[in-house]
């Protein structure tokens, strides 16, 4: 109802991400889902710490991986996690502008996440170090893939909200879209930690 | 052309209902061919090979084409009734669930079009369901059909969540929320942690069968008891998934038909919420014979027989409401009550097997299957039928005929009875599941001809109660809103079938049974917490129908990537990936649509309302 007083008087509420039922059903069926995406990333990585030592044939966590590269890799998306957060500090100070500015600074940086990461894959496969080498390879390439199809989505549908907030504006169906994409890149943030754990500091350590 | 495109709840309910009910008999049939196969000693109805794939097939089928979108229909056609709600939190997802299911079990079923039929088990275990042993593309109908009748049920869950936590009437505190609902919003939150588990389960076997992967190859370093832990951390919670459900369906009917309040309701609350719980926990007791070793054997056999207790809270609460009731046989309330002794037997074999040293012997043995029969067609399935004869009219505004239920629910429970019951002492008897026959002189030929002369009884139950839709629905439309007139919660406060609004004025509910309380306090209808005024509805889409036919295509696009096609021009096609890309593409372009385009809705106008509750503007 609040919704309706509110597109009369053209003023946007202070979380215009929660004016709508439509908006917190919107947020709080993300989270759920997230929740969900916890349990996927979950199994795969039971799957990859299972599988990880063995390499039948092929090169070891400790042969293959560079750190340097994947800590670049890191510092960009960890980045980007914060950028979107000042994107939604943006929403609620209602500045457009800016908002979309740091939408764009967020894509930049999760592009180039992902483009250290097919460089990372493409070297690895010329190492011998393909997807049917062994099991260990066979888990790497799913779990670390599964984020960066992640990282992908998250790229093209973040790309599509600046689009139509250049053409809708800011209101309140546009702001729960918001607030919900800035939730789902948070959460490849926080994937992002475990496997840097799991799967490099802990492939190096052996 | 409106059913392609509804997002009424009650409506896609009944679009799963029918679905559900198609897939059942199809299931159905499957299990009266491996009846017959098994009705004496070597016979030869089908191969051996028919045999497998009849099997995993009938499994497969009943469970996630049956059970699951069954017990949908009926959270989607009566949750939001129940909670005083006009409509689900996502609508639209709601269609894309239904959509996704249906051609995901359409796609599972093409296999038998094909002749390449998956044959590995319902549980496909490795190697058995890899490329070695499962050539062809029977597996790849498996693992494509279910991954994307899985997104359906996933969506399915978090719309139910959402609907349940955010859209409830005033005054319906979660402790006044009816049994049904609980049961349904736990069913969600298992729904919601064990899915995508199964996603990743057939993401890593599609990778191993298409993409020569080695998650579960030996040879390189996989593993397949790898994939049993996956397979069973979904599997076991599955089966609370498919109970859950059948438990708030029993206490709805056993407290309407004994006109009481469902005794101990916290506690019965409390058992659901520990059920699923506990339901997480449990999943190696599938795996005792693996060699997980003896201190994870005990832990999972302790876990295991700890859901006997709040499983005992519940039976007892029911007998408790039906003590001192005035008990109504109807149809539904007979196979709620049959549900009851059915289904404690059923229990009492699963702490049997819950004990890791007597399930050596048990494991593989037709004991087994005895023993998930009783629970899940002896519990689920007579929760199903006691549901469905219950809610009939609230959905289609005529009630099924009493005496061709009664007539259901004889013959089905004799012939069920009969068919399972005798599986247990062929299990004792040394008779392993999955054998397609059986030599003469070991002492199972009788057994085996009660259990076949039972599974065909049941298929005359079930044709009975065929026969009950087509006459009901051949009846004029007559149900009033209280059916029963024992109605104790809000959809029975509203008139059968529900209008596309559900409530002209929200509701406010003022206690437990809400509707029941203001009956006794002497009032017709609900107490509104609102106005009357315009309803805002959402907009009918196709969109849900084609995001799910592009996965269906894409399916079989990834499917025959590397098949050999005697025709040139389809082999490039697949080969090159165009099939799959252009499903992907209908899929992502119908979202990309979804996305732009904003779904204003309409609204039903105040004189519309009127009109429907008989006043004159």
């Amino acid at each position: 109802m609040s919704s309706h007083d509110h597109h009369a008087n053209g003023v946007l509420p202070h979380d215009p991400e929660k004016a709508t039922l439509e908006g917190r059903n919107k947020i709080l069926g993300f989270w759920l889902f997230l929740g969900g995406e916890t349990v996927l990333f979950g199994t795969l990585f039971s799957a990859f710490l299972a599988l990880r030592h063995n390499v039948a044939d092929g090169k070891t966590a400790q042969q293959l991986f560079e750190l340097p590269l994947i800590a670049l890799a890191t510092f960009l998306l960890l980045t980007s996690s914060m950028t979107s957060v000042l994107a939604i500090q943006a929403m609620h100070r209602q500045k457009v502008k800016e908002m979309a500015i740091w939408l764009g600074i967020t894509v930049l940086f999760g592009a180039c996440f992902l483009g250290l990461e097919i460089y990372e894959f493409y070297h690895y496969v010329h190492e011998g170090h393909k997807f049917s080498t062994s099991a260990f390879s066979t888990s790497f390439y799913s779990l670390v893939g599964f984020h960066g199809a992640h990282v992908a989505f998250g790229i093209c549908w973040i790309t599509l909200l600046i689009a139509q907030l250049f053409r809708k504006g800011l209101t309140v169906v546009t702001a729960p879209k918001i607030y919900v994409a800035s939730l789902y890149w948070h959460f490849i943030d926080v994937v992002w930690v475990f496997i840097f754990t799991v799967v490099y500091l802990m492939g190096k350590v052996g | 052309m409106d059913w392609l495109t509804t997002v009424d709840h009650k409506k896609i309910g009944i679009l799963y209902l029918i679905a559900g009910g198609f897939f059942f008999l199809i299931g159905g049939l499957e299990a009266l061919l491996i009846r017959w196969q098994l009705m004496g000693p070597e016979k030869d109805v089908v191969s051996a090979e028919t045999f497998n794939s009849l099997l995993t097939m009938h499994g497969t089928t009943m469970i996630f084409l049956a059970a699951m979108p069954v017990i949908f229909a009926l959270m989607n056609a009566i949750v939001p009734l129940q909670i005083g709600a006009r409509d689900v939190a996502y609508p639209f997802v709601n269609a894309i669930g239904f959509w996704t299911f249906f051609f995901g079990g359409l796609l599972l079923n093409v296999a038998w079009i094909v002749g390449d039929v998956p044959a590995a088990g319902w549980t496909a275990y490795f190697p058995l369901a890899g490329p070695d042993f499962s050539g062809g593309k029977s597996m790849d109908f498996y693992a494509i059909g279910l991954q994307i009748a899985g997104i359906g049920t996933l969506v399915g869950g978090i719309n139910f969540l959402v609907t349940i936590i955010n859209m409830r009437a005033p005054g319906m505190s979660f402790m006044r929320m009816p049994m049904f609902t609980w049961s349904a919003f736990i069913t969600s939150a298992l729904i919601l942690f064990a899915f995508p588990a199964l996603a990743v389960g057939l993401v890593t076997m599609s990778f191993d069968r298409m993409f020569s992967g080695n998650f579960f190859v030996a040879a390189n370093g996989g593993t397949g008891v790898l994939w049993e832990h996956i397979f069973w951390i979904f599997g076991h919670p599955e089966v609370y998934i498919l109970i859950l459900p059948a438990f708030g369906i029993i206490s709805e009917v056993i407290s309407t038909f004994s006109r009481k309040r469902l005794f101990g309701y916290s506690s019965m609350v409390f058992a659901t919420a520990l059920i699923g719980f506990l339901g997480f926990m449990v999943w190696a007791h599938h795996m005792f014979t693996t060699g997980l070793g003896p201190v994870a054997n005990s832990l999972f056999s302790i876990a295991t027989m700890l859901i006997a207790v709040p499983t005992g809270i519940k039976i007892f609460n029911w007998i408790f409401t039906m003590w001192g009731g005035q008990i109504r046989f109807t149809a539904a309330n007979l196979f709620a009550i049959g549900f009851i002794p059915t289904f404690v037997m059923g229990g009492v074999t699963g702490v049997m097997l819950a004990a890791a040293p007597a399930d050596f012997q048990y494991h593989d043995s037709y004991f087994v299957v005895a023993h998930f029969h009783y629970v899940i067609v002896g519990g689920l399935v007579l929760g199903l039928f006691s549901g469905v004869h219950y809610w009939w009219p609230k959905m289609f505004g005529v009630g099924l005929n009493e005496m061709l239920g009664k007539l259901t629910f004889w013959t089905f429970f004799i012939g069920f009875h009969l068919t399972f019951f005798v599986q247990h002492f062929l299990g004792l008897m040394g008779m392993p599941r999955r054998v397609f026959t059986y030599l003469e002189g070991l002492g199972w030929d009788t057994l085996n001809l009660v259990s076949s002369i039972g599974a065909f009884a049941m298929g005359v139950g079930t044709i009975i109660f065929i026969i009950n839709i087509v006459y009901s629905l051949s009846q004029p439309r007559t149900a009033k809103g209280d059916h029963w007139e024992d109605g104790r919660t809000l959809e029975w406060s509203i008139p059968s079938p529900a209008p596309e609004y559900n409530f002209a004025q929200t509701p406010l509910v003022r206690g437990y049974d809400a509707f029941w309380k203001e009956k006794m306090a002497g009032n017709a209808e609900m107490t509104p917490a609102e106005p009357i005024g315009p309803i805002h509805m959402p907009s009918p889409s196709i969109l849900p129908f084609f995001m799910s036919l592009g996965l269906f295509i894409a399916g079989f696009g990834f499917m025959y990537a590397e098949n050999e096609f005697m025709n040139a021009a389809l082999a490039n096609l697949f080969s090159s990936y165009v099939v799959a890309g252009v499903g992907l593409l209908i899929t992502f372009g119908s979202m990309f649509l979804r996305s732009v385009y904003d779904d204003a809705g309409f609204h039903i106008e105040e004189d519309e309302i009127n009109k429907d509750r008989g006043i004159k503007a």
